[in-house]
């Protein structure tokens, strides 16, 4: 599982068409401890940025990461 | 390379208009744009057309001889640029280099976006397209949340406030009030821009620039024949375009665009300017952060400034270096592949003393940034009386 630290987020209030059932919804860029950057779903709490994450249930190719 | 000069200039309004098509809106600014340079369409010799997603808003592709051969221009190269929002300052750019380089003569930029007969959701989803959509799109981000996330990084580093982005949207809706082509000629107070509905946060709605249908033009010659289309012509000083990456979680940074930094640097160059020289500008202010991050990329102000510095009123139309006189992208209105070419226009009114109840002071050296996505391409263009 990967892990790392929020670099940013925001909380999505006007999505596209094929997010719409999903709003309000968390995004953030995360700084993962492997190196590298990944912008991914926010599953549970809301983060901000330092917040440590990691990686929750993968579904289909969308990264999702929740507060540890 | 020759010196260039604009010789005409043609816009549309800016608005939501349900009974004009892409092609009627290229095609009047085309045609007030060669009245303005006193020029036939047989003149013309290359024509470009800067234009984001007109297959996808519309359903046409060949966009390019579509709308020329419209405006009578027929047997010459017609060749559509693609860049985002930065699609027509790209055309502009490339028909630029042509004439500089002594291909052609008389070469016509138009561009062009009808956006709003598709409903919002479907607007976002077009414009997601101009992210990543192997990445940083596929999480269900919009331009707005990118821009959100930039905001959020930005307050985080230097302590930028959410009343500097809603000083930025005040202080644009002001000068675009003003504006007889503005999509919203709306006064707004700062507690309305504060307090609008959420988008991404922190950006609410008077945060995010307007979904718009129109188009505007311009003609560019040699600066030497600029004389015979124009007892106003207007020098290009220097232009350029850059590129980055387009995800914006691959960037080093997202505080800055090196993209846009890149651009400057060989503008200001090519024109022999400071940046402290520049009179006034028209800043790509698709979310109000951007204008802040434009400001300090731009050189205007130290990196991390640039949200006390709209606040004080700097940036304001009666400030010290008015940026967006036109309302910008937040209050004229965005139709995202029309949006560079219409700050050209923009510019050249100011310049040519032509800019009515905006009317600036001092308006003879002004600057346009036109980004493109969160970064990935952008054109800086600085022009002054020739």
């Amino acid at each position: 599982m990967r892990s790392g630290t929020v670099y940013t987020e925001t909380v999505i209030w006007s999505a596209p068409e094929a997010f719409a059932a999903d709003v309000p919804y968390q995004t953030a860029i995360v700084a993962l401890d492997e190196g590298g950057r990944v912008t991914v779903r926010v599953l549970g709490h809301r983060v901000v940025i330092g917040d440590r994450v990691t990686e929750a249930e993968p579904r289909g190719d969308i990264p999702f990461f929740r507060k540890v | 390379m020759r010196p260039v000069a604009v010789v005409g200039i043609g816009k549309t309004a800016f608005g939501a208009f349900a009974d004009r098509d892409l092609r009627t809106l290229a095609v009047e600014a085309g045609e007030k744009c060669l009245r303005n340079a006193h020029a036939e369409p047989s003149q013309v010799e290359s024509f470009y057309l800067g234009n984001f997603a007109g297959p996808s808003f519309v359903g046409q592709n060949h966009l390019a001889p579509y709308v020329s051969t419209a405006l009578g221009i027929t047997g010459v190269p017609s060749t559509r640029i693609e860049a985002a929002c930065a699609s027509s300052g790209s055309a502009f750019f490339h028909a630029w280099t042509e004439v500089a380089a002594g291909v052609y003569d008389l070469v016509m930029v138009v561009g062009v976006e009808k956006m709003t007969s598709q409903p919002t959701a479907r607007v976002s989803q077009i414009l997601a397209g101009a992210g990543d959509c192997s990445g940083e799109m596929k999480v269900g981000s919009t331009f707005a949340s990118l821009f959100a996330m930039i905001a959020r990084r930005h307050m985080y580093e230097f302590g930028t406030r959410k009343e500097h982005l809603s000083m930025v949207a005040v202080k644009n809706h002001a000068a675009g009030a003003l504006n007889p082509d503005a999509h919203m000629r709306k006064v707004i107070t700062l507690e309305q821009a504060m307090n609008a509905k959420p988008i991404a946060e922190p950006l609410n709605l008077y945060d995010c620039s307007l979904v718009s249908d129109g188009a505007a033009a311009v003609l560019l010659a040699p600066l030497e024949r600029a004389r015979e289309f124009t007892a106003k012509p207007v020098r290009v000083l220097g232009v350029a375009q850059c590129s980055d990456y387009v995800a914006l979680d691959q960037k080093p940074g997202i505080t800055t665009f090196p993209a846009v930094r890149r651009a400057a640097e060989q503008a200001y160059r090519m024109a022999g300017v400071t940046p402290r020289e520049i009179e006034f500008a028209e800043l790509h202010d698709c979310f109000t952060i951007a204008e802040i991050v434009a400001t300090e990329d731009l050189g205007f102000v130290e990196k991390g400034q640039g949200g006390p510095y709209a606040f004080a009123g700097c940036t304001a139309l009666r400030g010290e270096r008015p940026v967006n006189t036109s309302g910008g992208l937040k209050s004229k209105g965005h139709p995202v592949g029309a949006t560079g070419v219409a700050q050209i226009c923009d510019l050249v009114l100011q310049i040519r003393g032509e800019a009515g109840e905006r009317q600036i002071e001092r308006h003879s050296l002004g600057l346009a940034e036109n980004l493109g996505g969160s970064g990935a391409t952008c054109v800086v263009t600085i022009l002054g009386a020739a």
